[in-house]
């Protein structure tokens, strides 16, 4: 029991972490691709942003979560979500828009979003510094030990107060994007130009206003993600940054285009992840008396090291794209 | 009229002229200009000379959304929905601009089309082209056009398909909506027009009452097959 223990910490809970960050994170990309037909490399340094944003938030005013029992960030969360979303549509009117006035390839709007992002990046080290910092500032990270009614069951099971927004958080998102995409007006408006642009504007959908409210969507999901990731672990310019790959790699396992594959993509590239460097030694040892002396448990049994972690979304990006490229959904082929 | 994509002309010099409440029927070989026409009084391509008016006032070269607002409704050939929304999603974004209208215009669309009411939550993509067509011609009455502009509408249709549109057309048409389409089933679709157009080369060969080109010997000849 104690090795399921474990397993639930390591594997449920860390997979459902990563897969939710993953998630919104794809759901960004997956957003913008639909509507405007490029991948956008900057959004992991959106999420940064957006994180980034809570930071100052919470460092200018530290005490306010405590008044009403959340953390500060918490608090700061929408605030930073408003000013994320904002950013999107300026960096939009700035770089995206006049690409697209030209009528570029996707390639070359690609090639800007990969500009935005080092600019970004560097924008936030300037000011941010190059360290790491934690978005508690003057509230305490609770950590939950559920211990299981069992009998020998030692090992609780361990959650992180982080953890526990983020789960809620996620399935907020989720169910308020479903409720915008497939009852609101300008939700529907979004799916229509995804699904035929020239006859969304034969429709007399403007396609500028349906361009302006995905990256207002994109932004305000990017800071959630970034939000809850740094405070999962602590705030770093480049921390989201790293996780460009596994959030594409999602985003094209869902199917590109499809919000609801990009969900189902980021849970299935943060399980893959977690159960990859998983020891299953653990899982084994119960049965050590009961195998063949012959076969000795080598102490670390996981497939890969935590170090070579990125490898796997890697892996299954390359697979998904051989096998089936339209994604598990069927999406549109990049 | 003379037009085209880009400074090149496929139109040179149209002339066409349909009052409102009149079904007006564009034939032609291929080649001719015929959808070329259509876009061009829709605002998708350039009017390089010449005008068109819309109840007297010009619109050329105005934008799509704009001439949807001044009335005026497009189903193209081709692309005509929106696969992936229901047939009611997409009946609803004809009325995008009009959302006050959208469930007097539902009940007026069903009733033109009554296929329509039992596949309302269908995506439209995983329906027949006969019905496909219906719901691109419901999705452009939604807005309560006054003139509805239809790109070969029963293109790819089977024979039994093919009637009902052109009856649905009339129908449309008594509902005091003026129509103007493009069509490669000339004979058919001239029987039902007010007015006839006989397109080559993206110039008028032939312009008369549909039941006139029809009895016309030397359009019959050249472009009627006979």
């Amino acid at each position: 029991m104690n090795e399921l223990v474990f397993f639930i910490n390591n594997v449920v809970i860390a997979g459902s972490v990563t897969g939710s960050i993953y998630a919104i994170g794809a759901i960004g990309v997956t957003l913008i691709f639909s509507i405007m037909r490029f991948a956008h490399f900057a959004h992991a340094d959106i999420m940064t942003f957006g994180a980034f944003m809570v930071l100052l938030l919470t460092t200018a005013f530290p005490a306010v979560g405590a008044s009403i029992g959340v953390p500060t960030a918490l608090v700061m969360l929408p605030l930073a979500m408003l000013l994320t979303a904002a950013l999107a549509v300026g960096i939009d009117k700035a770089f995206y828009k006049p690409l697209r006035a030209h009528g570029v390839k996707p390639i070359v709007m690609v090639i800007g979003s990969l500009g935005v992002t080092l600019m970004l990046q560097g924008l936030i080290r300037l000011f941010s510094g190059t360290g790491g910092q934690s978005l508690y500032v003057d509230d305490r990270k609770e950590i939950f030990r559920i211990a299981l009614p069992f009998e020998g069951v030692r090992a609780p099971i361990v959650i992180t107060e982080p953890q526990i927004y983020l789960f809620v958080i996620t399935l907020v998102a989720v169910v308020a994007l479903h409720l915008f995409l497939n009852r609101s007006r300008l939700g529907k408006a979004m799916r229509a130009m995804s699904d035929n642009p020239e006859l969304a504007q034969a429709s007399g959908i403007n396609t500028n206003t349906i361009v302006a409210v995905t990256w207002v969507i994109a932004g305000a999901l990017a800071a959630i993600a970034g939000t809850l990731l740094s405070l999962d672990v602590t705030f770093k310019p480049d921390l989201s940054f790293f996780l460009l790959l596994p959030i594409f790699a999602a985003a094209i396992v869902g199917g590109v285009g499809h919000p609801y594959g990009a969900i189902a993509g980021g849970f299935v590239v943060g399980f893959a992840e977690t159960l990859a460097v998983f020891n299953w030694n653990v899982l084994l040892r119960p049965f050590r008396d009961s195998l063949p002396t012959w076969l000795e448990l080598p102490s670390n049994l996981a497939f890969v090291g935590t170090e070579y972690k990125i490898v796997v979304p890697f892996f299954i990006l390359v697979a998904i794209l051989v096998w089936r490229p339209t994604g598990l959904f069927k999406g549109k082929v990049i | 009229m003379h037009g085209g994509y880009g400074s090149m002309n496929i139109l040179n010099g149209v002339n066409m002229t349909l009052y409102a409440d009149e079904v007006g029927v564009i034939v032609g070989p291929n080649g001719a200009g015929k959808s070329t026409m259509l876009k061009a009084v829709f605002g998708l391509l350039n009017v390089n000379q010449g005008e068109i008016l819309l109840n007297g006032q010009p619109i050329h070269n105005l934008p799509p959304n704009q001439l949807v607002e001044r009335g005026m409704g497009f189903v193209p050939q081709e692309k005509n929905v929106f696969p992936s929304l229901t047939v009611k999603e997409n009946l609803e974004m004809g009325a995008y601009l009009k959302p006050q209208n959208v469930k007097r215009m539902l009940a007026q669309v069903y009733d033109f089309f009554p296929p329509l009411v039992e596949k309302r939550h269908q995506p439209a993509g995983e329906l027949s082209g006969g019905q496909r067509q219906m719901v691109a011609m419901g999705r452009a009455l939604m807005a309560e056009p006054t003139l509805l502009l239809l790109d070969e509408p029963t293109a790819g249709l089977s024979p039994l398909y093919m009637n009902e549109i052109f009856d649905r057309v009339k129908k449309i048409n008594a509902a005091g909506v003026g129509i103007l389409m493009v069509e490669q089933n000339a004979k058919q679709a001239l029987a039902i027009a007010d007015k006839g157009f006989v397109l080559a080369a993206g110039q008028n060969r032939f312009t008369d009452t549909g039941a006139a080109l029809l009895a016309d010997p030397d359009v019959a000849k050249s472009f009627l097959g006979g």
